[in-house]
């Protein structure tokens, strides 16, 4: 286990009377790449503000290592922050931007020299030193915010949706340089995003946060594979989110069939929600299924086809390498395992609130 | 085709009443009495009286210039981070004098500074000394930085307004404190700001000849009284020309450097 770098705890923040954190809780551990994921305006780049120190919390208190921080100015953390349009220093050249941090600490010329060459070897950019921000491209602005950051040696990176003004490949390579630079550097990063698949890629944590509360904590796989409410299951990923009835421990009851699932202690005859991935579905020749319905539409999407099967009443969305035309009669078959059982939320509010402590 | 039309009552006013004008300048400035071309109406400027009028009003529209940068780049960054409701009323209050003629807002402060104007009025009534205020260089300063300030205020507030909060933000984070900052990021990106309204304080207030008269009493001859005074009182056009090429040459010297300073137009945004 980790040591804890940082912790925030009972953090409360409105603006103009409209709550954006609901007491918030999180602890971020040594080394860890956790990522705050949710629609805009859940509250995700306000927490990261407020450990930037850019934002005051209304209530609670920040705690980096043994010390609070929740009063000192953004100058006086160890920490960074990559902000999200780069927030270069357009007047400056490359060199000088990187320099910016080392100067305020009065770094000796050569310590500051090594650094600049050491940050932009880093991020693949060596010998653009003398140029100037406006020359370069997003991509290539992006890392030199990340240079600028890191040469400070903080304990902890902020990255506030870095990758959000890049095109989709570029945006990909760049998920992978950054989980490269964590590796080498050991640095804690606190990264925000609102895209999923950034989320899944990067993460050993991702916080899902929804209305200022947090929906879920765990690694990528649990929350894909183990969605607590409807929202995280909805927000991550595509799925068939579909109100049910828990029969019995191990039996639950999808639109009048039965299935066999994995989930137990939901009680009997429980109204509950299930989630299942439309990777998960199984098409089958009619007879071979536990439900039946005909394919109402059919997309190839390259790696494999996207098919909605209307059965029981309900567009059930399925990904599958086996292609079935429209109008096909076909059975729909859901391996145990692939079933997620979760609690019906008894109001919206409650869907909201906080599901994870 | 249909667009190069349109634009003929703009060219044809152009040529009108800023080329063919421009033209006669040159003309006179170049020529004697006689019609005889000449550089004396230009040299003209290196006789004492000439010389000193074009220093003062050198010095005294540097003074005003840098009054008014003083005065408003502290009220531009005020501005700026002003909400949005409530900084659109003030530089609305801002804006609302301009809209007023220059020529009865220094009337207005003719009749405040004055021997026995509204100040020594108010003085006198508290049994105070009278002060000499009209007449003196400090007024011709005043009348200058009061009738130029916004044109210095708003190309700064428009410049700081688009600095990007988060590259302030990113100086914080770096490990910069605020005057570190304001050093560092803010002015340096301000600059085009500043550089169009040095030019657009300066220019006019080295130019003018109607605040030294009304607020310095033809006692003070600027470098434009005297060039009104060939004009309107001598009636010889051509030196008066010649005088006002050289003020020209000042300007356009003036309007290079912003130019190269200024790639953003800042003085556009008004």
């Amino acid at each position: 286990m980790k040591d804890v770098l940082v912790n925030l705890e009972h953090i409360s923040k409105s603006y103009d009377g409209q709550l954006i954190l609901d007491d918030l809780n999180l602890y971020i551990r040594e080394n860890e790449f956790l990522t705050l994921l949710g629609p805009s305006g859940c509250g995700k780049t306000t927490t990261l503000r407020i450990l930037g120190g850019f934002e005051q919390p209304d209530t609670g208190r920040v705690v980096f290592g043994n010390q609070d921080i929740t009063n000192l100015p953004p100058n006086k953390r160890q920490l960074n922050t990559v902000f999200q349009k780069y927030a270069l220093f357009t007047h400056m050249t490359i060199a000088e931007n990187i320099a910016f941090g080392l100067k305020i600490k009065n770094k000796s010329k050569s310590y500051i020299q090594d650094k600049i060459k050491y940050a932009l070897k880093l991020v693949n950019l060596d010998g653009y030193e003398n140029r100037m921000p406006d020359s370069l491209s997003g991509g290539q602005q992006q890392r030199i915010a990340i240079a600028r950051a890191i040469v400070n040696e903080p304990k902890l990176l902020l990255l506030d949706e870095p990758l959000g003004a890049l095109d989709l490949k570029l945006r990909q390579d760049m998920q992978y340089e950054l989980i490269r630079l964590k590796n080498e550097l050991g640095i804690t990063f606190i990264y925000v995003t609102h895209d999923q698949e950034e989320a899944l890629t990067m993460s050993d944590t991702i916080v899902v946060m929804n209305q200022g509360y947090i929906q879920q904590i765990g690694s990528p796989e649990r929350i894909y594979n183990e969605p607590e409410n409807a929202f995280v299951a909805d927000f991550i990923g595509d799925s068939n989110i579909i109100g049910a009835t828990m029969i019995r421990d191990r039996l639950v009851e999808i639109l009048g069939a039965r299935f066999d699932c994995v989930d137990e202690g939901f009680g009997e005859n429980k109204p509950v929600d299930v989630v299942i991935r439309p990777e998960d579905v199984e098409l089958t020749a009619p007879e071979e299924g536990i439900i039946n319905g005909v394919v109402t539409h059919l997309i190839f999407k390259g790696v494999h086809y996207e098919m909605e099967v209307q059965a029981n009443g309900f567009e059930w969305l399925v990904h599958s390498t086996r292609m079935f035309p429209v109008g096909t009669p076909v059975g729909i078959k859901v391996d145990p395992f692939n079933i997620q059982i979760m609690n019906k939320p008894e109001s919206e509010d409650e869907e909201a609130a906080k599901t994870n402590e | 085709m249909n667009k190069k039309m349109l634009s003929l009552p703009y060219l044809f006013w152009c040529a009108a009443f800023i080329l063919i004008p421009l033209a006669m300048v040159f003309y006179y400035g170049f020529t004697d009495k006689t019609g005889a071309f000449t550089l004396e109406n230009i040299l003209a400027i290196a006789t004492p009286e000439h010389f000193k009028a074009l220093r003062i009003s050198i010095l005294l529209s540097l003074i005003a210039t840098v009054v008014c940068l003083l005065l408003a780049y502290p009220l531009a960054m005020i501005l700026a981070r002003m909400e949005v409701n409530t900084h659109s009323f003030i530089v609305l209050i801002f804006i609302l004098p301009m809209w007023m003629n220059f020529l009865l807002r220094t009337m207005a402060w003719q009749t405040l500074l004055e021997k026995n104007g509204v100040i020594n009025s108010v003085l006198s009534f508290l049994h105070l000394p009278s002060l000499n205020l009209i007449n003196t260089p400090g007024a011709i300063i005043l009348g200058m930085v009061y009738n130029f300030l916004p044109f210095m205020v708003l190309p700064i507030y428009n410049s700081l307004t688009k600095i990007d909060q988060n590259v302030i933000n990113a100086a914080r984070d770096l490990g910069a404190n605020s005057v570190h900052t304001f050093f560092k990021i803010t002015l340096p990106l301000s600059l085009p700001g500043v550089i169009s309204g040095i030019t657009m304080v300066f220019v006019p207030a080295l130019t003018t000849f109607v605040i030294s008269t009304l607020l310095g009493g033809s006692k003070i001859l600027l470098i434009g009284n005297v060039i009104e005074q060939e004009f309107t009182q001598t009636g010889n056009w051509h030196l008066g020309s010649g005088l006002s090429m050289v003020l020209m040459l000042f300007i356009i010297v003036n309007m290079i450097l912003s130019a190269i300073f200024d790639k953003e137009g800042e003085a556009n945004a008004l």
